[in-house]
Formats: C-alpha cells, sequence, structure tokens
C-alpha cells in the first residue's frame, strides 16, 4: 500500500479509537468531569499522566533539540523528569489527601481566601494557554508534514477531535483516551529508534547503542566520533556545553519545579483512590516518561551522526531519498555557495532565516532558495530540527507503516496534551470561578454545563492561539514552566510544609513571583529581543531559568509577609495536620 | 473580594474535608494520635531530606556541577558526566520515587497511619 494511505489509515484508525473510548467513558457527573470519579488504578493514571506530560514539543522536537545542542540539552532531560521525584515527594500525596477537585480548591481553602483562589486561578489560566498554544500548532504541523493539509486545516480538525473526548468525556474520558495515546505514541518513538540503534551500533536497545561502539569497524565510540566530526566541521564537542554552568543549574531547576507546580499535572494525581496511590502513580508516570526520555538522547545522537555522515562530502545528486523527500517540505535547502555540486555542512547559518524557495531547480536539481547567503561561513545546509525525528523511519529504510505509526503518534502527544490542558481551564472556569467564588448556589447539573461550556470556548481560543502563534512555539512554553515554577509551586509547597504561611503571606508571594517572572520574559522575549543576550541577564540567568529567581522571591516575600502579618486561624492548622497523615484520605468529595 | 472564607464554615467543600480528616485522626485518644502524627512526620521529613539530597546530587551535582571532573571516566562510550546528565539521573530519579513509597508504607504502617 502507498504510505499516503496508510497514513491516512492509521490516523482516521487512532481517532476513531478515542472518539470510541470518549463515547464509552463519558462524564455523567462533575465528579467525574473535574477528576474521573476518583478511582483510576495507580499504574492506569501513571501512563495517563505520561501521555498528559509529554507533549508535541516532546515528541516531535526534543530529539532534535538534543542533536543540535548536545549536552546543553541535558537542561530538558534532567529538567522534564526530575520535577517527578518533586511531585511525588512533595507535593501529590498531600494534595490526593487533601482531596479536592483543582489546584485553586486547594489553594483557595488552605490560605482561606477567595482571593488566593481567584488569584491562583490567574496563574493556572495563563500557564496553560501558552501551553495549549504550542499544542495546537503542533497539531498543525503534524497534519501539514504528513497529510498534505495546510496547518490552519489541520488545526481545525484538532479542534474537533478534542471537543469530542475533552467536552463528552470530561476527566474520565480524557484518562481513557490517555491511556490509549501513550501506547501509541511510545510505540511510534520506540520503533524506529531501535532500528536505527541497531543500524549503527548492532545494539537495537537506544539506552545502551548510544555508549557502543560503531559497527563500521573502527572501533570508535559513538559519542567519540561524534565529538572528533563535529570538532572537525567548526563546533564544539557533542559531549560538551556551551552554556554557562550557573544557566545549566538555573534552567534545569526552573524546568522541574516548573513541572512539579503545572496544574493539567497535578490535578492527574486528584484521580487516584488514595494518597499513597498518589505517590505510586508518580513513580509509574516517571517510568513510562523515562521510556522515551532516555531514547531521545540516542536518537538525536544518532540523527546528527547520520545527518552529517550522509551530507556532508555528499554530491546533491547522490543525496538519499528522505534529503530530497524532506527538501520538498521545506525543512532542508541546500544552497551551493561554492558551485561544486557537493554539500558542505559547517558551523554557522548557511543563510538568513527560513529558506524561501524560488519554485526554480538548479544546476544539481535542487530547489533554489532566494536568501541571501551567509558570507562569514561555508556552510551550505539548511536544516529544520525538527528532522531528527520526522526523516526517522526513512533514514531508517523503514517501512511506510512505521511513517503513518509516527504521524498518528505526534498527533496523539499533541491532542492528549491538549485535552489536559482543556480540562483544567474549564475546571477552573467553572468549579473555581463560578461555584466557589461568584455563584456558589450553581446547581450540580448547570456546573457540569458550565465546565463543557467553558471546555468548548477554552478549545476555540486555543485553535485561534495554534493558527496565529503568538512568537515562536518555544518561546510561549518557557512562560509557561517559569510561571507555574515561580506562582503555584512555591504556594502549594508552603501550604504542606509551612503550617504558619498564611493567606497574606501566599497571596504576595504568588504576585511578586509573577509579576517578576512574567516581565523578565516577556521584556527579554517579546519587547527586546535584540538584548536577550548573557551580558543583560541579571546574574546570567536566560529567561529560560529565571522561574528560580521568581520562586525564591515568591518564598522570601511570602515568609516576610508572614512573619509581620496575623497568623493562619486554628482551623487551618488542623487541616495542614490532616493533610499530613495519609489515613482517612476517601473518596474525593463530590458536591 | 478579599473575603475570608473559613474552613468549617460558609466553603462547603472544604469544610467537609476538614471535619471529615480532623475527627478521625483524634478519635480514640487524641493526645497519642498527635504525638504518633509528629513522630511520624519527623520521620518523613528525615526521609524526605535525605532523598531530595540524592536527587540534588545526582542531577544537579554530577550532571552539571562536577560534570567537567566526571566526564575523564567512562561507563562504556558516555563520558560519565555527560551520561548521569542525559541518562543517569533519570534512572535514579524513579529508583528514588519506588523507594519513598515502599518506604513510607512501611513508616505508615508502624504509626498505623496508612490508608
Amino acid at each position: 500500500m502507498e504510505t499516503q494511505t496508510l497514513i491516512y489509515l492509521f490516523v482516521g484508525a487512532s481517532f476513531a479509537l478515542y472518539i470510541g473510548i470518549a463515547i464509552w467513558s463519558r462524564a455523567g457527573s462533575t465528579k467525574e468531569f473535574y477528576v474521573a470519579g476518583g478511582g483510576v488504578n495507580p499504574v492506569v493514571n501513571g501512563m495517563a499522566t505520561a501521555a498528559d506530560w509529554m507533549s508535541a514539543a516532546s515528541f516531535l522536537s526534543m530529539a532534535g533539540l538534543i542533536a543540535f545542542m548536545g549536552y546543553d540539552a541535558s537542561v530538558y532531560l534532567m529538567g522534564w523528569t526530575g520535577g517527578f521525584v518533586m511531585l511525588a515527594l512533595l507535593l501529590a500525596p498531600y494534595l490526593r489527601k487533601f482531596g479536592q477537585f483543582t489546584v485553586p480548591d486547594f489553594i483557595g481553602t488552605r490560605y482561606y481566601s477567595k482571593a488566593a483562589r481567584v488569584v491562583a486561578v490567574i496563574c493556572l489560566i495563563f500557564i496553560s494557554f501558552t501551553y495549549i498554544a504550542g499544542q495546537m500548532r503542533g497539531v498543525g504541523i503534524v497534519f501539514s508534514q504528513f497529510l498534505q493539509v495546510d496547518i490552519t486545516m489541520g488545526v481545525i480538525i484538532g479542534m474537533g477531535i478534542v471537543f469530542i473526548y475533552a467536552v463528552l468525556g470530561g476527566m474520565k474520558g480524557i484518562t481513557y483516551t490517555q491511556v490509549a495515546q501513550y501506547c501509541v505514541l511510545i510505540c511510534a518513538y520506540m520503533v524506529p529508534a531501535f532500528f536505527i540503534s541497531f543500524m549503527l551500533t548492532d545494539n537495537p536497545l537506544p539506552q545502551l547503542g548510544l555508549g557502543s561502539e560503531l559497527n563500521d569497524g573502527s572501533g570508535d565510540y559513538v559519542l567519540q566520533r561524534l565529538d572528533n566530526v563535529l570538532v572537525e566541521l567548526g563546533f564544539g564537542q557533542y559531549t560538551a556545553g556551551t552554556k554557562s554552568t550557573i544557566d545549566m543549574f538555573c534552567i534545569t531547576l526552573a524546568l522541574m519545579v516548573g513541572t512539579a507546580g503545572l496544574p493539567h499535572v497535578i490535578v492527574r494525581f486528584f484521580t487516584v483512590p488514595k494518597a499513597s496511590d498518589a505517590r505510586k502513580s508518580a513513580g509509574w508516570a516517571l517510568v513510562f516518561i523515562a521510556l522515551l526520555y532516555t531514547t531521545a538522547p540516542a536518537i538525536g545522537a544518532f540523527g546528527i551522526y547520520n545527518f552529517i555522515d550522509k551530507t556532508d562530502g555528499t554530491p546533491y545528486e547522490q543525496a538519499e531519498n528522505w534529503f530530497t523527500t524532506w527538501e520538498g517540505a521545506d525543512l532542508i535547502a541546500w544552497q551551493d555557495k561554492n558551485d561544486d555540486g557537493v554539500m558542505q555542512y559547517r558551523v554557522g547559518e548557511a543563510f538568513e532565516g527560513k529558506p524561501e524557495f524560488t519554485g526554480e531547480t538548479g544546476p544539481s536539481g535542487e530547489r533554489v532558495v532566494a536568501n541571501a547567503p551567509n558570507p562569514d561561513t561555508e556552510n551550505e545546509v539548511y536544516v529544520d530540527r525538527d528532522i531528527t525525528v520526522l526523516a526517522n523511519p526513512e533514514i531508517a529504510n523503514l517501512p511506510g507503516w512505521v511513517v503513518a505509526l509516527m504521524a498518528a503518534g505526534g498527533l496523539a502527544a499533541a491532542l492528549s496534551t491538549a485535552a489536559g490542558l482543556l480540562l483544567v481551564i474549564s475546571s477552573s472556569v467553572s468549579h473555581d470561578l463560578l461555584k466557589s467564588t461568584f455563584k456558589p448556589d450553581i446547581s450540580a447539573k448547570n456546573e457540569l454545563l458550565a465546565a463543557r461550556g467553558a471546555a468548548t470556548a477554552a478549545i476555540i481560543v486555543a485553535g485561534y492561539l495554534g493558527i496565529y502563534p503568538p512568537g515562536w512555539v518555544a518561546q510561549v512554553v518557557a512562560f509557561a514552566f517559569g510561571l507555574a515554577a515561580s506562582s503555584l509551586f512555591p504556594a502549594i509547597f508552603m501550604g504542606i510544609f509551612f503550617k504558619s504561611m498564611n493567606k497574606e503571606g501566599a497571596i504576595a508571594g504568588m504576585v511578586s513571583g509573577l509579576v517578576f517572572t512574567f516581565s523578565y520574559i516577556l521584556y527579554f522575549k517579546l519587547m527586546n529581543p535584540g538584548a536577550n543576550t548573557a551580558e543583560n541577564w541579571l546574574f546570567g540567568i536566560s529567561p529560560e531559568g529565571i522561574g528560580v529567581i521568581g520562586m525564591l522571591l515568591n518564598f522570601g516575600i511570602a515568609i516576610a509577609v508572614a512573619s509581620m502579618t496575623r497568623s493562619t486561624p486554628v482551623e487551618i492548622r488542623q487541616l495542614v495536620d490532616s493533610i499530613r497523615v495519609p489515613r482517612g484520605a476517601g473518596e474525593a468529595h463530590a458536591h | 473580594m478579599d473575603e475570608t472564607v473559613s474552613a468549617t464554615g460558609s466553603d462547603d467543600s472544604a469544610g467537609t474535608n476538614a471535619e471529615t480528616v480532623s475527627s478521625q485522626s483524634t478519635l480514640d485518644n487524641p493526645a497519642q494520635t498527635n504525638a504518633s502524627e509528629g513522630a511520624y512526620w519527623r520521620e518523613n521529613i528525615r526521609l524526605l531530606v535525605t532523598l531530595m539530597t540524592i536527587w540534588f546530587l545526582c542531577s544537579f551535582g554530577a550532571g552539571i556541577l562536577f560534570r567537567d571532573w566526571l566526564d575523564q571516566f567512562m561507563l562504556g562510550g558516555y563520558p560519565l558526566g555527560f551520561w548521569f546528565a542525559q541518562q543517569g539521573s533519570i534512572y535514579i530519579f524513579i529508583a528514588l520515587i519506588f523507594f519513598y513509597v515502599i518506604r513510607m508504607k512501611q513508616i505508615e504502617r508502624k504509626y498505623d497511619l496508612d490508608d
């Protein structure tokens, strides 16, 4: 069968599966809509959390980031996994014991204040929308790369699918679709990785393959060869880094703390039966996540090695099939600067910006680009980092069904995260804003209706952001982690561990952390991107890592304010005592 | 808007929760229960400090701060610091969580506070 037919078949079948699950598991009550009834098995919840957590960026872009950043990309690997240790040890079991539906629920009750709840809702909505824009964009990109529909149409189709299973099924529908989506995405990621690892090192396990010798008879280790090849071409060593130690440190910490403070991840731990299940579930989530996260460095290193091996010094006319395929998809371009017909890959940008193809064909058959060549480098090859994952099946000469599986996997990764985010947005509107703050007498039926209405509105806004993305998508994601680290995490952490933290302290802390981090990222990423260099940064910390300073500011101001204002009421101290012990968690309370 | 919501008062959801829990934990002998809850919490904090220290050492320590020094050793084809940063710390994270799961269950049984 044609690869294109297979892609339609796989994507169509996976969509039918998600919708089928949604109809089978649709939510009938607010409790089912918000926390899937509170009876999800911890291993199942772990798998759903993994799909919830691994976004379009993890699936499509992370291996590419690693390929082109080498050691520096370790910030993502450690940052996006280490946060689960903080979740399992510091937050999840206590939040589950507290036993409510949303993150603002905890903050509003623990700090006995509607204002604190509303501040938490604002943080949550901001974090979730910046994050979801990237997911909808990811859906659009997968559609345009694999199914030849334009990005706008792709986003609209994605919105439709998420609408069906998130609005109908609520958390219950999302949980079971996420389990299916995890299976699809992990197969799609691992299958090409096994083959590529085996192809280069004779060891099919990518985690071991990356530490093995190449099978070309040279006896060189993969990483050793990669270091040498890159240095020859003028790059730094793959296993050495370019980021400063303080920046590495802060970005990693901001991503870890941000992960632990992301509402759509936290809320997944409200769905298990007991506090001890929340711990277990976080462990399983990390196992399922680690499968992909320990494979990604191998895909990255093999990817860049293959890419250089097959392009640099190769005449264009003898380029591999995948090279021309992805050149056709605008992700690769070659500009023959010295007119020798041979491709050269060196350090530096071949030309400025993204390639603008003229539609003409050059003397070697390449697609001619209109961009002015960059005279500072001999580099002739433009390559989009996402190619590292996308081109994998073809590089490994895998059959068409693997390419089709990749398409379905990329969509699964984007849709599962989008649905989780939509759910926390809609429940914060219907539960925290309506039920708990502005309209306490709303009936359960109307609350459920409001939740579905809010989810629908959120999908439309997310779709709009996906079609007209505010800036580059990855920049937007830096916001989400920084803000979660500097606003929600400290408030939740102190709520559990500092009995004397009061409402005044918590609100002052959240607001100052949020405002500081937001302004810093806004200034360097959007208002004055030209100044975004190490010498202008505060303590040499980039906008990606600034959430750490925001977090420290939050802690500092909260503690100072709390020490000067009246102490926590006695019933709140009892509440904190009660969430600290696991006994008596019971059911999540339905209204 | 900043009106104080009492945890046992108007906010129904919070009230239910606080009541259920505090009534259970202080049911039989309040003084004794509080003492064992206190001891349980101190033991939990000690365990947390130990595990978070390992968490810090394997990621920020081995993966970032001491990486250059560790890179002189090789683990197969991996320089050791690089391995910690891109593989090892993740495996250790998993081990830490499951160790905590098992150890906490034992501590909770010891103080008769498990769920």
